[in-house]
């Protein structure tokens, strides 16, 4: 059966280009970079020629640019690195609660470790709104965290005027950007951000290769101790294969942006639209201030799981929530800080578009969402209620 | 170890936070940009520097001038030989 990936949150297919970049390190060109041999320094010259590519695509210097293994190890580092390093001036932190798990978990780490977190509300589309930080802001705040672009829900946050109030009371500013960067243009001097979190395969790049931007002169404390990699802050044997993957990934993000742009919102379009027509199904997140790629609904009556297998079935790959959260089976927390009621937010379902999908393959989704819906609301003992009492309900029992 | 206040560098490297060997690395790399006579900064929290730097200085006949101690870091300061 033929597969229709809409997935791309969770992961995106590596691109063969970057692949064909990648391969001399995996053979012939296995060196050390730090070894000072002819085989080291063509690795070391392969990472420096990536780290100029990932800058690039932020608008940083390549000195800016630290390598980790995954965007969830640069939430931590940003995170842990820099309220240590700054827990002299004061031990509390600000997070959103649209955050991915490794930013939600290292601050409940630090939490237990002495220090206070405020996690900011948000409203019905997932939106942080600026002045709920300036209100969360005191004398002993030193860190504010907060996502450039919701995985879940493809709500895109107001970075820039959540940092010009940071500055205002000069604290650092970390965001996650692991959903937006290679899929909206991310500029971290635009944004005015300290430290930027991105990950190679979401914009077709390796998984295994992820990386944190520390504006220059900011002091921050390494998570993994060891050697002088990444000038000191990300001690281990670098995985050269895969930065350089990153590096060739963000080269062609940043050449591609405009047109993967205007290519996803369409198809993204189509499924919105199409779903505005099923009853009691919601779109959930920002209507207009969203990822290119990114439709997420919640169902009313159905649980996402059954969803996801019916539509499994028709070889339509999504999601339910985020990656971890549904294999966690449980509500997911952003939906519920979104005001979604939990019976609705178990309802959850997210496709999430990629330069691979063809119109055909949106045609199929848009075709057989529907009609998963139906099938699964006719067994539901809760639809059979809603449907008795609804007036003129049109697709519920068929 | 000497010690010193208000001393007036020419440079400042601060390399807080960042690993052994660093402060050797950094060290050398930026006195080869100094011009003779200059003076160099260096922030670090390695407590290894503090007999790291010094020996660094008599093996290559740079003047170690001494470290300003704060609560968090030492600064230490570095005179470039003159040829």
């Amino acid at each position: 059966m033929k597969k229709y990936y809409f997935d791309h949150v969770a992961t995106n297919p590596l691109d063969p280009v970057v692949l064909e970049a990648m391969m001399p390190y995996f053979k012939e060109e296995f060196g050390n970079p730090l070894s000072v041999h002819a085989y080291g320094m063509t690795a070391k010259n392969a990472i420096e020629e990536a780290r100029e590519k990932v800058a690039g695509l932020v608008n940083a210097k390549p000195s800016e640019i630290t390598f980790t293994a995954s965007g969830a190890e640069a939430n931590n580092f940003a995170l842990r690195g820099i309220a240590l390093a700054r827990q002299n001036e004061g031990k509390h932190i600000i997070v959103s609660r649209m955050e991915h798990h490794s930013i939600l978990n290292a601050a409940r780490f630090l939490e237990k470790s002495g220090f206070t977190v405020t996690y900011l509300p948000v409203d019905k589309q997932g939106v942080v709104d600026p002045e709920t930080v300036r209100k969360a802001i005191i004398k002993e705040t030193t860190l504010i965290s907060v996502t450039h672009a919701s995985s879940e829900v493809g709500t895109i946050e107001p970075i820039k005027e959540i940092a010009r109030i940071a500055k205002e009371h000069n604290i650092i500013v970390h965001t996650d950007a692991v959903a937006s960067t290679g899929n909206i243009p991310v500029d971290v001097q635009d944004l005015g951000v300290d430290l930027l979190t991105m990950a190679a395969h979401q914009f077709y790049g390796p998984k295994g290769a992820g990386a944190l931007y520390v504006k220059q002169g900011l002091r921050i404390v390494p998570l993994i101790y060891g050697g002088i990699q990444e000038s000191g802050r990300r001690a281990g044997t670098e995985n050269v294969p895969a930065i350089v993957g990153m590096g060739k990934a963000a080269e062609l993000a940043k050449a591609e942006l405009g047109k993967r742009m205007e290519y996803l919102r369409p198809l993204r379009d189509r499924i919105i639209d199409s779903v505005a027509g099923i009853p009691n199904a919601i779109l959930t997140g920002d209507r207009q201030n969203r990822l290119p790629g990114h439709a997420s609904f919640c169902v009313e009556f159905i649980e996402g799981e059954a969803m996801l297998m019916l539509m499994a079935a028709k070889g339509i790959l999504s999601a339910s929530g985020s990656a971890c959260s549904s294999k966690a089976l449980k509500s997911s927390p952003v939906l519920l800080a979104m005001g979604v009621p939990t019976g609705l937010a178990q309802g959850s379902i997210v496709f999430t578009l990629g330069m691979g999908n063809a119109i055909e393959d949106v045609d199929h989704l848009v075709t057989e969402f529907p009609a998963v819906i139906r099938r699964l609301r006719e067994i539901s003992p809760f639809a059979q209620g809603w449907g008795d009492s609804q007036e003129g309900g049109t697709c519920v029992t068929g | 170890m000497k010690f010193v206040e208000n001393v007036k560098p020419d440079v400042t490297t601060d390399i807080v936070y960042m690993m052994c060997p660093m402060h050797l690395l950094k060290l050398e790399e930026q006195m080869k940009e100094l011009e003779p006579g200059q003076i160099l900064e260096i922030m670090t929290d390695y407590d290894g520097a503090l007999e790291d730097i010094p020996a660094w200085c008599d093996k290559t006949g740079n003047e170690f001038l001494g470290i300003d101690e704060t609560p968090d870091f030492f600064k230490f300061y570095i005179k470039k030989h003159a040829r």
